[in-house]
């Protein structure tokens, strides 16, 4: 061990920096790596907690856990509210995902390959939602649905989740469509490929991470939105997040463990899926 | 090396670009770019500047609690409040709050982020993954994890009872430090993704470069990596504070209704008081001032940049 050592020493020192300082480097290297990993712990601790109580068979919320038991997660299905909540959650989310790819693909396309006046102008305006405070564009939602008639509809919530999770399609498509190139579209044309031929079996293939991408972040989004939801639809369309909010204004005891489990490993499967086909820190 | 590889992977998207689908000047070609644009444009305009102009335009309109909205003009709803106390209360309590998160978020972030910018281990991208991962999950489940850390019956309270240090519980929810530590901590992925950003101009051959000058350990990081990762720590910070101001379900869910900020009175005057007008003036409010920020936050990182 301690031969190793001497025999690494000699190269390593030459290439980095004066040998004295080595010995230094390397408690200070291990105390970073410590606090590093302390950093990451405090990151993760509110998920770690709810996996670990979620198992845990204390009839209260309390510490430490007695025992390990299933029941919550036995319980989850009886619950009618979390059960009426996914069931909005998941139709609401799985229309905003298509609404928004059909709006935002095409016009990731029209920005990617064409030249026009006020181009600059349009992509700012298409990422400008993600700067807005989505408790601002929440009360705006159902002030203008009230009049409307459109609060406590499937319609409000989806109309009102379009602005929040179409820039990220815009985004991963318009990543997407840059790092790809436009020669096998052009030969395509000119072998007489009309334009929807073209974008059908050329360029969305070649797009199809972005896509993906953008798809499932959106329905992510969508699913987990609580504001907005809250806002337009609390009294007659609660979603999960909202019931799960609901509930834990009241108590924050362990019934809801199980299912927020649940959510987090389907964020997880979302996580996976995107850095899988372009990246998570490219994708966000 | 990052610059090169950064210039060889933009170069081909402009250099090819300009080719024949470019050319939006056949009748046929303008026909096609207006209906891949138009549906887009018209579904922002219904999700996002419709609800806001018509927000805008209700806080001006006369009117009470209990949904009373007369048509009309008048500056009343931004006037008010500022002869009030509370609100003033309110907005500052509200901009402390960003401060405080914003800094502690910037001070837990930097490590991670540090560690991750240098990091060559082949374990990298998992852990940038699993550092910005916490940003898809719902905010709600994050925020009741807190609430079972901090709680009464919580984690850290039943540790410090079981070993004695307290008898007790220590008062962490239902009041701002609280909602500071579950901010924090709900943030700190959008800061450590601003931060790996600005860290591009970090190399460790600078580092080295002084440290085999003789600097200290002390010195290598005031003078060579501090003002080189300035512009990632400042952008981090208004980014988490323009965040922390405006946002609503951990102040509700861990301030437990005594903590009153920007976001949960806007919330109470339309849902308990229903008074649109106001909530509508404050939401007006709260919009220009992150609007400020927004703007100030451009400027800088654009000065910072060049």
């Amino acid at each position: 061990m301690s031969q190793n050592t001497l025999a690494a020493h000699p190269p390593a020192a030459a290439r980095t920096a004066a040998p004295v300082f080595k010995p230094r480097r390397k408690t200070g290297t291990f105390v970073f790596n410590a606090l590093v990993f302390l950093l990451y712990l405090f990151l993760l601790a509110p998920l770690l907690i709810v996996v670990v109580i979620s198992f845990a068979s204390n009839q209260y919320l309390s510490f430490p856990p007695e025992g390990f038991t299933l029941d919550w997660y036995a319980a989850l299905p009886g619950q009618e509210t979390f059960m009426s909540g996914l069931r909005i959650s998941l139709i609401t989310a799985s229309a905003v995902t298509v609404l928004v790819l059909i709006l935002g693909v095409p016009a990731a396309l029209a920005l990617a390959r064409f030249r026009f006046k006020g181009k600059a102008a349009i992509q700012a305006f298409f990422l400008s939602p993600l700067m807005i405070p989505s408790i601002v564009l929440a009360l705006g939602l159902v002030l203008l649905f009230g009049p409307l008639k459109l609060n406590n509809t499937y319609a409000g919530i989806i109309i009102g989740h379009i602005a929040v999770t179409f820039p990220f399609v815009v985004r991963t498509t318009l990543m997407s469509l840059a790092t790809t190139d436009t020669s096998c579209e052009e030969a395509a044309r000119i072998l007489g490929g009309d334009s929807w031929t073209v974008f059908r079996r050329i360029t969305l293939p070649l797009i199809r991470p972005g896509v993906i991408a953008g798809g499932v972040i959106a329905f992510i989004v969508s699913f987990d939105e609580a504001v907005i939801s809250l806002f337009v639809a609390e009294s007659g369309l609660p979603t999960l997040p909202v019931q799960v909010l609901r509930y834990v204004e009241n108590s924050a005891d362990a019934a809801v463990a199980a299912l927020s489990v649940l959510l987090i490993l389907f964020s997880m499967a979302v996580v996976v899926i995107v850095e899988r086909v372009m990246g998570l820190r490219k994708a966000l | 090396m990052s610059i090169i590889t950064a210039a060889g992977n933009s170069a081909p998207g402009p250099g090819l670009a300009p080719g024949v689908l470019e050319k939006a000047k056949s009748r046929r070609d303008r026909r096609t770019f207006l209906a891949l644009l138009a549906p887009a444009i018209l579904g922002l305009v219904a999700s996002f500047v419709l609800p806001l102009a018509y927000m805008v335009r209700m806080s001006f309109n006369e009117g009470g609690p209990d949904g009373v909205v007369e048509e009309g003009f008048t500056l009343r709803h931004y006037i008010e409040p500022l002869g009030d106390s509370y609100f003033w209360k309110v907005t500052l309590d509200t901009f402390q709050m960003g401060l405080v998160v914003g800094v502690l978020c910037v001070l837990v972030s930097y490590p991670v982020a540090m560690f991750l910018a240098r990091s060559t281990s082949k374990f990298k991208g998992l852990l940038t993954a699993l550092a910005i991962a916490p940003l898809l999950t719902s905010a709600v489940v994050r925020t009741y994890g807190w609430m079972v850390i901090l709680g009464d019956t919580g984690l850290v309270n039943s540790s410090l009872k079981s070993m004695g240090f307290i008898t007790d519980p220590l008062k962490l929810t239902n009041n701002m430090t609280g909602v500071t530590i579950g901010l924090v901590e709900i943030f700190m992925p959008y800061a450590i993704l601003a931060m790996i950003s600005g860290f591009g101009r970090l190399s460790p051959q600078l580092e080295e470069a002084a440290g085999s000058l003789g600097a200290s350990k002390f010195k290598v990081f005031t003078r060579v990596t501090l003002p080189l990762t300035l512009p990632g720590v400042l952008t981090a910070f208004l980014m988490v504070f323009v965040l922390s101001v405006s946002t609503f379900i951990t102040p509700r869910l861990l301030g437990g209704g005594a903590v009153q900020v920007l976001a949960t009175e806007i919330y109470d005057q339309t849902t308990g008081l229903l008074n649109w007008p106001f909530a509508a003036a404050l939401s007006v409010i709260l919009l220009v001032l992150f609007g400020i920020i927004i703007s100030v936050y451009q400027r800088l990182t654009k000065k910072i940049g060049a």
